[in-house]
């Protein structure tokens, strides 16, 4: 996602990070290039070029491009190189300095709420424009019910429109604020019980097709600070497969087949990679997990340095052993 | 007393609530007279933390911690060791290691009181938390209504104004409901916040019904700034829909107990009339809460409700 700084909104930042990429040889990181300069949202980022280096979509993740005419312009123009348009849904005006969900356990708290409108009305007007443009539309992370209505009727009407949602949407509510910890702070915030429910639904009936981890690790002393000035998001990257296991497919939610199509070839055919498919041909990228194994999640648990995460404490089945790049073992067990 | 921490009404048990009013009695008793001190708090340091510009709670604190004889530091730190990059955890830790009894806190983020008492040593206060409680204004609260009704129970009590940012309208819920009493929120839509019914409020945007039969109206004090936010268009217009009046108490039944937590901006949210009138304890809930504070820093600082009541 480009929402780095400086943002990535440039050839030379594709190259970069394609290069970086190469250089470490464990994965693949693809760049997602910026849909404005600078993600100021005020003129288009040389969408072309970004695509020419290898960026695989466009989007100002983190913010949202507020100006209808923009978001209209980009669908149009990213549509001459058949690539997504992925919205951070998030209107600016209604979610003014606001950090909690609206509603009853916003108010208990004292936490000004962001509604579900500011997320809704930015989802309206992207399908909307998507439907007259015809452009690729993807919906970033998104919270509420009535966001899945509209999504719905998105679909139904053909537009090309695609959404996600993330692990902590679908198992964590507003209820789980009221020690302030900072941990459940992210944006979109965590929502009401029935927008879970509603979520869950969603990607049961296939209306959600992504569900993406919105990893976001931050340094302790970003989290350990009052509510207000603590950083938004937690790390997602680790807990995703667990919290895929214990909430979706175990309850029955989701079949382990279809759980896997949203992290994998769901995800590749938004991006137009020719990953997510195990076929005679195609790359040897592969993850073997145990869904019966349980796993702790304590701090030693995260790979990466940081360990801001709200699951810290849980035991969750779903265990992943080992990971297959191009054939070769880059994580796990050898045998 | 059942929490270590006094954070908020909402965990606070109806016992301990009826502790710190009883206690209250006596202490309200003793700083009528002439000699106001008593050494119950002797060798204990009380810091009065305030992150943000507060006269009157700061000073019935300061008053309160004087009277029972213990040392008392006073920060306003709005700017200082913020600024120099040191996190407010930090500073609490620095205070702590001087051996602090209690914490008395003031900040502008709901939940501040909450992290730190999970943190430091010290027994923590709460002196208001963002938008979220207030506790000793709303247990002031709660005596000035036991005080000029006889009892809580029963009575119905209108909080007018703006609910939405109102600490001491949260604290005022828990704390009125817990003992009996009957709660309406009241003032323009914009300023009441989403599912307050849920916390066994009834909620109204018309003065006039609000007001209809109330025992008692807390009037909250309105910032002045929310007109920016499109919160409201003018403060005429707040004034003359949710502003009250000798004419508007009328609505009210006729002994109708009027408080305010201060600091008013007459001829906005209370005309001078009201605010001075014979139905007004605006002025005695001020002294009410040194004796409030006295009672709660007294059982805080580890003594026995009975000690001194019985």
């Amino acid at each position: 996602m480009p929402n780095t700084d400086p943002a990535l909104d440039n050839q030379a930042m594709v190259e970069f990070v394609n290069m970086k990429s190469k250089q470490v040889g464990l994965i693949d990181v693809k760049a997602i290039g910026a849909i404005t300069k600078g993600r100021l949202g005020q003129e288009l980022a040389p969408i072309g070029e970004l695509f020419k280096a290898g960026a695989v979509a466009i989007s100002d993740d983190g913010s949202t491009v507020m100006n209808a005419e923009i978001i209209r312009r980009a669908l149009q123009y990213s549509k001459m190189f058949n690539i997504t348009l992925i919205e951070h849904c998030e209107d600016v005006n209604l979610a003014s300095d606001a950090n909690a969900n609206e509603g009853y356990n916003a108010t208990v708290l004292g936490l000004k709420g962001i509604p579900a409108a500011a997320e809704e009305v930015i989802a309206a007007r992207d399908i909307i424009i998507a439907r007259e443009t015809g452009g690729r539309l993807h919906l970033a992370h998104l919270s509420t019910a009535g966001s899945v209505e509209l999504l719905k009727w998105g679909k139904k009407m053909g537009v090309n429109v695609t959404a996600e949602v993330t692990p902590h949407h679908f198992t964590l509510d507003d209820s789980c604020l009221k020690g302030y910890d900072t941990n459940f702070k992210m944006n979109p915030p965590l929502r009401s019980k029935e927008d879970v429910a509603a979520l869950k639904k969603a990607l049961k009936d296939g209306v959600i097709d992504v569900i993406a981890t919105d990893h976001a690790p931050h340094a302790e002393l970003d989290k350990d600070v009052e509510w207000n000035q603590a950083a938004y998001g937690i790390v997602g990257l680790e807990t995703a497969f667990p919290l895929i296991i214990n909430g979706l497919v175990k309850p029955g939610v989701l079949t382990i087949s279809q759980a896997i199509a949203k992290i994998t070839i769901n995800p590749a055919k938004i991006l137009n990679l020719d990953r997510g498919t195990l076929s005679e041909g195609a790359p040897a990228d592969i993850v073997i997990a145990d869904t019966e194994k349980m796993v702790d999640i304590n701090k030693e648990f995260f790979a990466g340095q940081s360990t801001n995460s709200p699951f810290i404490g849980m035991k969750l089945f779903g265990s992943v052993e080992t990971v297959m790049k191009n054939g070769r073992i880059i994580y796990g067990a050898k045998n | 007393m059942a929490f270590r921490h006094l954070l908020g009404l909402q965990e606070l048990p109806k016992e301990d609530i009826q502790n710190i009013l009883k206690l209250a009695v006596t202490f309200k008793d003793l700083i009528l007279k002439p000699v106001k001190k008593v050494p119950t708090l002797k060798g204990k340091t009380v810091a009065n933390f305030f992150f943000e510009p507060s006269t009157r709670t700061k000073t019935s604190f300061e008053i309160a911690a004087k009277r029972l004889s213990a040392d008392v530091l006073n920060l306003s730190i709005s700017t200082s060791s913020v600024v120099k990059g040191e996190t407010l955890l930090d500073t609490l830790k620095t205070i702590e290691a001087m051996q602090v009894d209690i914490v008395v806190i003031r900040h502008s983020v709901s939940g501040v009181p909450f992290m730190l008492s999970q943190k430091i040593k010290s027994v923590v206060v709460n002196a208001g938390d963002g938008m979220h409680e207030h506790p000793t204004q709303g247990l002031l609260d709660l005596f000035t209504i036991m005080d000029k009704k006889g009892k809580i129970e029963g009575q119905t009590v209108a909080l007018v104004g703006d609910i939405a940012h109102s600490r001491v309208a949260r604290s005022n819920i828990f704390g009125l409901i817990k003992m009996g009493a009957k709660v309406r929120v009241v003032g323009p839509a914009t300023l009441i916040p989403r599912d307050v019914q849920k916390m066994g409020v009834e909620v109204f945007t018309d003065l006039e019904s609000g007001l209809k039969g109330v025992d008692v109206i807390n009037i909250l004090r309105m910032q002045l700034e929310r007109q920016k936010k499109y919160l409201f268009p003018t403060i005429r217009e707040y004034a003359m829909l949710f502003g009250v009046n000798s004419k508007k108490l009328k609505w009210a039944k006729p002994d109708c107990l009027v408080i305010h937590p201060g600091p008013m901006n007459r001829g906005i949210e209370v005309s001078p009339n009201v605010a001075d009138g014979p139905q007004s304890a605006i002025e005695e809930q001020v002294t009410n809460g040194v004796a409030v504070r006295m009672a709660v820093l007294y059982l805080m600082g580890g003594g026995k409700a009975n000690e001194v009541t019985d």
